[in-house]
């Protein structure tokens, strides 16, 4: 079943035609990455899909965007509740300003959650589904600043996957990393993917081949090409995919 | 192409005028500590010597030539309070709207270059229009709550600022984090980006409470008393203060030699209300980091 749907998307900011003509559908359960040389579009597609463009002035979007089958940009859609559906990553760990606990607490609570006991149980889920339980533990009530990056970065996936989306979009969520955080990130990635369907914007083609079940390629604003993983990075069928995946450039 | 022929000397002058130019740069910072220095040196000087228990607690007695200042401290206190009454909801809600909501148009241009001429009149038109529409116009005559909506108007561009300034500096990145998170706007402001910006807004709210609390001509029309010895009863009361007092007795008293030392005393009394005021804004800043966690 098609999870994410794209018709006809074009994007602009101002005058800039960011995003040109794509279409895609995303299967459900499944992880896809996007790839791309910087100022390809990719971040930009991505945060169509949770409608965090909203918040940049002066942009303007043709076509639809469909999550299960509804247009996600329709005016009876509350963007609040999409976007508890529809989690997300950043590149940059954000946490914020309170205890390891009220960080992964709070997207429960401004959705208007309650009930101290499933608050407290969905936290441990949320930070045992993170592989990060183990380490914080017996300081639930601690900073989540004194985490360090790969283990805020963790934080930040919990913290998503607390209010149980349907879709989690993760923006190179690894590129601020060390190589051993990542891996512990890249893991995540496929144990989540039973759960939730999981787009992934990333820098690192090694990335892309290891966590994704397909990819796409984005050149210039335009999805140049998407396939199964393995046809993109053994046999890709477009030249501009061939060069990009050797390193020929971007 | 000929590579050109360094000059000589160039780097030991260049250091040198560096040199020079940070000598000049230290002593200046210095004098400043030392006017500094030089002011509290002076009022302690001249004041220490009548601070006493009596000086802090008693009302000023004989036609303000002996006694205490009792009734001016409490005063300036209840005139600091009642101007973060008024200045600081305001203030902060303003800046919250400026930094927030409003888009970043000409409306918030217009409100900022309003905001910074407002911190620009002089304190003493402040004190004619608190007279004109407080004392006057809505009637409540000389009193503290003509006082403290004077002073807080005075105070308000620097609450708004600051706020903003607080703000402002929040990355985008914790603000996307909770939007992400369906939170609202109002939801993200108020759990995520307030907090986070509360230990640099509270120390702003505090230095504006330094500025109310020395401020004589917003009072001088709107609710300064010369003499009244017994404290105010209510907000309708007018009240004596620090700085008012201390005009008073320097330029009007009915002995102004005998007043001098008086005069002092409340001048030191006045920079010390003032310190523990910064270091208060110093302290609460901290407690808030670690109770924010944000540190």
């Amino acid at each position: 079943m098609e999870k994410i749907e794209a018709r006809d998307v074009n994007f602009y900011y101002g005058a800039f035609h960011a995003l040109k003509g794509i279409s895609m559908e995303i299967p459900q359960n499944q992880v896809v990455a996007f790839i791309g040389p910087s100022g390809c579009g990719k971040s930009t597609f991505l945060r169509l899909f949770n409608r965090m463009n909203d918040l940049i002035p002066g942009t303007r979007l043709e076509g639809q965007i469909l999550i299960d089958g509804q247009d996600i940009y329709g005016a009876d859609v509350h963007v609040d509740e999409l976007r508890k559906n529809v989690g997300m990553v950043f590149q940059r760990p954000n946490p914020f300003p309170k205890s390891i606990f009220d960080n992964v607490a709070y997207g429960l609570r401004v959705n208007g959650i309650k009930d101290r006991a499933y608050i407290r149980e969905r936290v441990e889920e949320s930070l045992r589904g993170a592989a990060l339980w183990d380490e914080v533990k017996d300081k639930l009530g601690e900073s989540a600043f004194a985490l360090s990056g790969g283990q805020q970065q963790r934080l930040c996936i919990a913290r998503a996957m607390a209010v149980s989306p349907s879709v989690l979009l993760m923006d190179e969520p690894a590129s601020a990393l060390d190589p051993i955080s990542t891996a512990k990130v890249e893991e995540l990635i496929s144990e989540l993917r039973s759960q939730v369907t999981i787009v992934i914007v990333t820098h690192n083609m090694q990335q892309a081949a290891r966590v994704s079940d397909r990819t796409a390629f984005f050149y210039m604003g335009e999805m140049v090409e998407y396939d199964d993983t393995k046809t993109i990075f053994t046999n890709p069928h477009k030249e501009a995919t061939q060069n990009y995946i050797t390193g020929r450039f971007g | 192409m000929n590579t050109p022929v360094y000059p000589t000397g160039y780097h030991l002058r260049k250091r040198r005028s560096q040199a020079a130019a940070f000598t000049v740069f230290r002593v200046l910072s210095y004098f400043i500590v030392l006017v500094l220095f030089a002011i509290l040196g002076f009022i302690i000087y001249k004041g220490a010597g009548v601070l006493s228990w009596d000086f802090l607690t008693k009302a000023p007695e004989d036609g303000m030539t002996a006694g205490g200042i009792f009734p001016a401290i409490v005063g300036t206190l209840l005139l600091m309070l009642g101007s973060a009454v008024v200045a600081f909801p305001i203030g902060i809600m303003s800046g919250i709207y400026m930094n927030e909501y409003a888009s970043k148009g000409w409306v918030v241009r217009f409100i900022r270059l309003m905001t910074n001429n407002l911190s620009g009149v002089p304190s003493i038109v402040f004190g004619l229009f608190g007279m004109a529409l407080f004392v006057k116009y809505l009637g409540f005559g000389d009193s503290i709550l003509a006082g403290s909506l004077t002073l807080g108007l005075l105070s308000l561009p620097l609450v708004i600022r600051t706020t903003e300034e607080a703000l402002k500096d929040i990355p985008a990145g914790i603000r996307e984090g909770s939007l992400a998170l369906g939170a609202t706007k109002l939801q993200t402001i108020w759990k995520v980006v307030l907090p986070m910006g509360m230990p640099r807004i509270i120390t702003g709210l505090i230095l504006s409470l330094g500025r109310v609390s020395g401020e004589t001509a917003p009072i001088l029309f709107t609710c300064a008393a010369y003499f009244f010895p017994q404290l105010p009863a209510s907000i309708f009361d007018q009240c004596m203060a620090l700085p008012y007092h201390l005009y008073v007795i320097s330029t009007s008293g009915t002995d102004i030699e005998a007043q001098q030392p008086i005069a002092y005393g409340t001048a030191l009394v006045l920079i010390i209300i003032v310190l523990i005021i910064n270091l208060l804004a110093g302290g609460l800043r901290k407690y808030f980091e670690k109770r924010l966690k944000i540190k």
